[in-house]
Formats: C-alpha cells, structure tokens, sequence
C-alpha cells in the first residue's frame, strides 16, 4: 500500500498539496509531473546524480557527535553535517538533482528564487557546471541581508533579479520567478524548496532524501541502531526538514520536531511562524497552511533569517502538522542568535542563521537520558557573519 | 442564461470588456466606474478582486491592486458597493479574483454574496480544470456560476474542447504567453494562434485578453474572436486622467 506520506495523483498530501496554477503554466508542470519519478529512478540518473553528490558535493555528509553540546543538554546529540556540502547547505542535494532533470528534459535556461542565497548559489553552481544560463530571483530586501552570497552568485555568472514587490524577501521573489516562467514557458523552473505546485513539493523532497539515507546506516554504524529518538530540523518552506525526516516518516517512533522562526516572538505580528499563525490557504500553487489575513490576503512574514522568512510551509509539512505525526516548535530571533554562538563556541562550528532556529529549541525540551538525537546542521555561516558580528556588537 | 451568453445574442461582434480594479484609484470608485464605463457603452465589465499577490498580472494590476487595498477594499467593501447596482446597472459584470480568497470567504459564502450581487460570471486564473471537476464545478452550478476558463497558445486541443464544453459564459484566450500588462502589436505568432483557434469551430464565444490595449489591437483581435478585454491600459489611464475621463478612453477605441 502507498504511504500516506507520499502524495496522491493529484500531489495532494491529505488535504494539503495539489497545483493550483494559472492555464499558461499547465503544460510545464504536466511535463514535469509526467516525467519526474521515472527520470529520479532510472539508472542513468541515479549513477550521475550519486556520482555527482560523492565528488562534485562531497558526500556522504559526516554524523558527527556533538560531545559538549551532548553533555550539555543531557542527551546524546548527532549533527548531520550538511554545512559541509559543496555551497555550505543542503540546497545542493537538491539542484544536484533538478539540473539532471533539467537536461532529461531538453532545458537549457534555468530560472530559481532564493531568500538566504543558498539555493542561488547552488542554482548558479549547477548551471554553471552544466553549462546553462541562470536567473535567479531575489528579494531586495535579502540582496542586502544575504550579500556575500549575491556576490558568488555573480562570479558563477548567474543573473540576478531583485524583486521589488511586497515584503521584498522570499515570497515575493517566489512570484517573479513563476511571473517569468508565465512568460518564458521554456524555461526549467529550479524551485529551491518543498513548495510550489506539485510534483514540485515531491520531488525537492525525494531529492533531499539522501540526507535520511545516510543517516541511517550512520546511526546503525554508530549506536547499533537505524533510528534515533528524535530529529530537528529547522523550516522555511522545509526542504531540509524534508529531507531529514524522508525515510523515518513510516516509523513512528522516531520523534519528529520541525523549527519555525518566531522573529520577534509568535505572537509580536512580527513572526514566521507559519503553523501557529497559519490557516489553510493557497501560496505558489500549493494548497497549505500560510498566513494570511480574514480575506485571504497574504500576511508578510518576518524573521531575521532570510531562508526561513516565508509566510507558508511546504504541502507534506502542513500534512505532518495537522496529523500529528511531527511536532512543530519555534525560536525566536534572539534565541537563534544565542544557538548559533552556543554552538561556535563548545563545538567549533558556525551555523547559519536558519539552522540556528533548530539548534535554539534543545533548551526548551527535556531530554532522557541516553535519548538519541539528529539536528539536522543544514549550513554554515559564513553568509551571516555581518548579523552575527552585529549582534555581538550590540 | 448566463448573462452574458444574453448578451451574445444581441451583439457577438466587436464586443469590448474593461478590466478594473474595484477601490482604485479611491476606495468608493467602483460603482461610479461601472457607471461610467456603462455609459460609455462597454459591453460587460470585469470587476478586479484586488489580492496580494496576484500570480498571473503584471505590474500595472499588481501596483493597482495593491493601491486598493491600502485604501481598505476587502471582499465585504466590494459586495456592499456592488449590491446597489444590482438594480440600476444593466451592463453584465464578471468578478475576477484568485482562489484563495474565494476559500478563505468561505466557498458557499462567496458564491452566495456573488448572486445576491446579481453577478453569475467568475474569472478565476488560479483555479485549475481538475480542481474545477473535482469539486467546484459542483458548487458553482448549485448558485448558478459560471467559471471562465483560459486558454493560451500552449494549450492542447484536446484541453481547449474539454474547456469548450464546460465553457457557459465564454472562452478567454490569452492573447500570448504572457502575464497581464499592455504590450505593443499583434505578432504575427500570435495571429496564427488566433486563426488556430478560430478555425477549431468551439460553441463557446471567444474574447480575447492580456496585452489588449487600444484600437489597433482591439481591432486585431476582433477579427478572430468575439470580443476582446483591456485592462492595464485602462488603469493606466484611469491613474493619470481620472474617472471623469473615462469616455476619453473608451471613444477612440469603439469608434
Ligand atoms: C542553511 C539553510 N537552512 C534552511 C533553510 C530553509 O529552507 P528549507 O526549509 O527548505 O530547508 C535555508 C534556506 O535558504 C538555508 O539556507
């Protein structure tokens, strides 16, 4: 029998999903939608893509146990490294998989939003190593939040695009980019997260799951056993969630704990918060849960992360929410800054701001002894030295 | 019958429809907008249902749209300000929105409001075919709604027959790949699309929309379809010369 975590004909998952798309649009996501499992599984690309993520990525991805931050919180505490991707983030993982994709189907533009510049960047690296043109929108908001990462975007030769409308951050960048493909129907929508019309939200998961994949046989090497206790992961639209969680979402078990960015607190009307603020509607031609006003009209989020400052969720994430079957928490912007130095200093390692909302919530749970942890360290943080520095300052 | 369906029936050639964005450039133009366009003898008019982020419009609506609601329009402003007309206005208006506010009305509240309105004719860009036969084709013809369907050169005929015969009010063929916003010429591409289309023989009237904006495309248009719709160069219009000069507008382009 099909999972209940997979979608239906129709990309829905429960209640959540489908692809609620202007006609124009029609023939590109029914191209995609017809063609992208055969394509993930077929040999050919299962070769190129696994070869790809162990000598261009650098995969597997270390499981590192954290030993002080272990110590610390009473718990023993795994972080799964993907800040040591090629590109710093596990956005790779994904357009790794989509610029293979892209080729299959005979694309040779590729068009992709970004917030935190990750996925630009690693949009921008994949065309270039593929040899095709880039677009990449981007909130003028986030172009000077997230400047170092504007500046690798150029230098990979991508064209970026700021979009002007709005809230100026990832949303808005999210609607040029569909308004373009509206306009330009040949080119290869690189969509960097678990958003957006289906087969869209599928198949950025399938192509994230490698992260859960490893972790597996990881952990089996490690502590005997496949399956932790408990796995956190940060959400903005919830790729690295997604992925982190892929192939334990059948065991039920394994706790599953998604991280929203409070802001300045859930309920300040200054938050991105999108499962406590959100109620069922329809964002980037996915039916979710997202913040919205009594008319249906889209509620600008805020938080200090550019890559989580997102007004709604991925479909699957909103099905996980209201089945229960994941336990979604929040931190505030103060309490990710304080993560984020936690971390620099007892285990040596930056994160990015958006992963720093993951590590922000271990304070707030009560961990048995023994119990098994995976944060999922979605990126570093060289992107967001110029906040973190600031805050010191402060 | 549909009331516009009623319509084709004393006119089906050169029909023109305007596009507007109800609380722009003020809050309460709408009805005199519909009273002047009336006057100017536009043959129906679509009533813009401003949204925060409109997928499938360009900047002149989005910016519009946007004006609109920080004036304060919201789906209760727009029903209450079209209620009144319900009885004095005989031109056939249609209400194009997105679906997500639809959804968060309240389906069957949406859908009541609109026939108490006296409307029976929605554009809804984000709603797709499947969507449409899997559940709201069902709710619209138990209020006695017709949903218009777009089409655009990429669609496949064998979709454009199954749009023709869901198709109660009229097809609207977007005129090219494209997001709404004034655009020049007709291209000869987009001829051929037109021809196309028109030589496929549907029951459903053709109107043609987006990148429509004066007498020149209108008349291109006119002569593979029904009608055709503008938009964009209308608000344009309206921001600059005001809706007092309304008829301005509208002359040049029917004359
Ligand atoms: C390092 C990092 N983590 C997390 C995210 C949030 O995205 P998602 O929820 O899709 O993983 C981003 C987005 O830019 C990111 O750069």
């Amino acid at each position: 029998m099909k999972s209940k975590f997979q979608p239906d004909e129709n990309g829905y998952f429960g209640q959540f999903g489908g692809a609620f798309i202007p006609e124009l649009l029609h023939p590109n996501v029914k191209e995609l939608a017809d063609n992208y499992i055969q394509i993930i599984e077929s040999e050919e690309f299962q070769t190129e893509y696994k070869s790809l993520l162990k000598d261009f990525v650098g995969r597997p991805t270390p499981l590192y146990l954290a030993k002080r931050l272990s110590k610390k919180y009473g718990a023993t505490i795994y972080l799964k490294r993907e800040d040591l991707n090629h590109t710093g983030a596990h956005k790779v993982n994904n357009t790794v998989g989509q610029i293979l994709i892209a080729k299959k189907l005979g694309k040779t533009k590729v068009i992709a939003e970004t917030g935190a510049g990750q996925h630009g960047v690693a949009t921008a690296t994949v065309c270039a190593l593929m040899n095709m043109e880039c677009t990449v929108f981007m909130g003028e908001k986030d172009i000077v939040r997230q400047a170092p990462n504007v500046a690798r975007m150029k230098m990979l030769g991508a064209k970026i695009v700021a979009a002007t409308s709005g809230s100026k951050t990832l949303k808005d960048a999210t609607n040029e980019a569909i308004r373009y493909w509206i306009q330009h129907p040949e080119t290869f929508y690189l969509i960097g997260s678990v958003v957006g019309p289906a087969p869209h939200p599928d198949m950025v998961a399938r192509l994230q799951a490698i992260i859960s994949e490893e972790m597996k046989w990881q952990l089996k090497e490690k502590t005997g056993k496949e399956n932790p206790d408990t796995i956190i992961a940060c959400v903005g639209g919830g790729s690295n969630a997604a992925g982190a969680f892929y192939h334990y979402l059948e065991d039920e078990d394994v706790e599953l704990i998604a991280v929203e960015a409070a802001g300045l607190g859930v309920k300040s009307g200054e938050s991105a918060a999108t499962s406590q603020l959100g109620e069922v509607g329809i964002i980037h031609g996915s039916k979710t849960i997202l913040m919205q006003d009594e008319y249906g009209q889209i509620v600008e989020p805020y938080s200090i992360s550019a890559g989580l400052d997102y007004p709604g969720v991925g479909p699957l994430h909103a099905f996980l929410y209201e089945s229960k079957r994941a336990k979604f928490m929040n931190a505030t912007d103060k309490e990710a800054l304080d993560a984020a130095y936690e971390l620099t200093k007892i285990e040596g390692i930056i994160p990015a701001l958006e992963t720093a909302h993951a590590l922000a919530v271990l304070p707030k749970i009560d961990f048995k002894k023994d119990q098994v942890v995976v944060i999922n360290l979605s990126g570093r943080g060289d992107k967001d030295l110029e906040i973190y520095i600031k805050y010191l300052e402060a | 019958m549909n009331s516009i369906q009623e319509l084709f029936q004393k006119k089906d050639k050169n029909l023109l429809s305007i596009y507007f964005t109800s609380g722009y450039p003020k809050l309460d133009d709408t009805a005199r907008i519909i009273q002047k366009l009336s006057k100017s003898t536009v043959d129906f008019i679509e009533v813009g249902l401003p949204y925060s982020d409109p997928l499938a419009d360009g900047p002149t609506i989005q910016d519009s749209s946007q004006k609109a609601l920080e004036n304060g329009i919201n789906l209760d402003v727009i029903f209450q300000q079209l209620m009144p007309l319900k009885e004095t206005n005989k031109t056939p208006l249609v209400l194009m929105g997105y679906l997500n506010q639809l959804l968060k009305y309240g389906e069957e509240k949406f859908c009541q409001k609109v026939v108490d309105c006296g409307i029976d004719t929605l554009i809804i860009p984000d709603l797709p075919m499947v969507e449409f036969e899997n559940h709201y084709q069902e709710l619209f013809d138990n209020y006695g709604l017709t949903n218009v369907f777009l089409i655009t050169p990429h669609t496949s005929e064998d979709r454009i027959r199954k749009i023709d015969s869901y198709s109660k009010a009229f097809i609207y063929v977007v005129a090219s790949a494209s997001i709404t916003g004034a655009k020049g010429a007709i291209s000869n591409n987009q001829i051929s699309y037109f021809e196309r289309i028109k030589s496929m023989n549907l029951k459903s009237r053709l109107i043609v929309g987006f990148g429509i904006s004066d007498k020149s495309t209108f008349n291109t248009a006119c002569n593979y379809a029904n009608g055709a719709i503008i938009g964009s160069a209308f608000i344009k219009d309206l921001g600059i010369n005001g809706v007092d000069r309304i008829d301005d507008f509208i002359q040049p382009i029917i004359s």
